[in-house]
């Protein structure tokens, strides 16, 4: 490691050391393109964030992609019905590692105020894991470009070494998840054990 | 400049750069990739479409020969249109013998409307 007042001194100058991991995460963070994909009401405000007045161009996040093939980012932007999950979940699949979700509103983080319609599903983190979630009804731009700036926390501080690296640089962990099927009553099955664990209630 | 270079050479020396500044990036994230992130595809992955539904049925579908009719009929007032503009732009300068000839063509044009209306081709069946 290099000594941190030699370093500073070198910064003074507008010379900048740094080990591969922070800039490979500091062009990862800068970079995260947003699938087009909206459900219901958030989208709007999602569209208003990337629109001039809050400028979402500013976080490097204003390249929404219209394909998943190029995306890294999935805004769940809405309410999630049982019979759009599994398209949710196949275009989450479609995307490249390393990706991210981020369940934007009440309604895709547990169902919000729909949560007890028969069609509706309650939180998409039943399928999909999470990385940062908005409450809101719907969340204002603001919270948008913040759970943006979360995430970017959050890539900055991977390690990409070791075993707690990400997903995307371990090849032992699959990077798609199992579809649900829209079945008769409800999606079979119902949540994906692997990333949802339901709160335990202590009595 | 040095003096006894080729007018030319710069183009090479442009070219050149080109051509590194643009496969440059894309061999050290093929590099990169190659040694650092695993791939992982899969049966969503792999799909054709990217839209979410799965693909149905086949592309090789057979259109209703109907269309062909409506393309031919689109054609009588497609050839009508190329050559009314000319005609109508430099209509003061032509002999009376040009505009009997269009009158002629377009009739033409109009006797296969008039067949294919009596047909009853443009009744969608």
């Amino acid at each position: 490691m290099i000594d941190e007042s030699l370093k500073s001194d070198l910064q003074k100058q507008g010379i900048h050391l740094m080990v591969l991991e922070n800039a490979y995460n500091w062009g990862r963070a800068n970079s995260v393109w947003p699938l087009t994909f909206g459900l219901a009401c958030c989208a709007i405000e999602m569209m208003a964030a990337s629109m001039a007045r809050w400028d979402l161009a500013r976080f490097g996040a204003e390249v929404f992609r219209p394909s998943p093939r190029q995306a890294d980012l999935m805004i769940v932007a809405g309410t999630v019905t049982k019979k759009m999950a599994p398209l949710v979940v196949r275009l989450y699949n479609q995307m490249p590692e390393p990706k991210y979700v981020i369940a934007m509103g009440a309604c895709a983080i547990s169902g919000g105020p729909f949560k007890q319609g028969y069609s509706v599903l309650k939180g998409i983190d039943r399928f999909l894991p999470v990385d940062v979630a908005i409450p809101g009804c719907p969340p204002r731009p603001e919270a948008l470009i913040h759970a943006i700036m979360t995430l970017q926390e959050q890539i900055l501080a991977q390690k990409l070494t070791g075993p707690n690296r990400p997903r995307h640089l371990n090849a032992a962990v699959a990077g798609d998840f199992p579809v649900p099927v829209y079945g008769e009553t409800d999606l079979v099955p119902a949540n994906n054990p692997a990333v949802w664990h339901p709160p335990v209630i202590k009595r | 400049m040095v003096p006894n270079q080729h007018p030319y050479l710069v183009l090479p020396l442009l070219m050149a750069v080109a051509v590194g500044f643009a496969i440059g990036p894309l061999a050290l994230a093929w590099v990169w990739a190659k040694f650092f992130s695993p791939n992982k595809p899969g049966q969503d992955k792999n799909a054709t479409y990217e839209c979410g539904l799965e693909a149905k049925g086949d592309a090789w579908m057979q259109f209703r020969s109907e269309y062909y009719l409506y393309a031919i009929i689109f054609l009588v007032f497609d050839v009508e249109t190329i050559f009314l503009l000319p005609f109508a732009v430099s209509f003061t300068q032509l002999p009376a013998g040009a505009f009997v000839a269009m009158l002629i063509f377009l009739l033409l044009l109009l006797e296969g409307l008039v067949w294919a209306w009596r047909k009853g081709l443009l009744t969608w069946k």
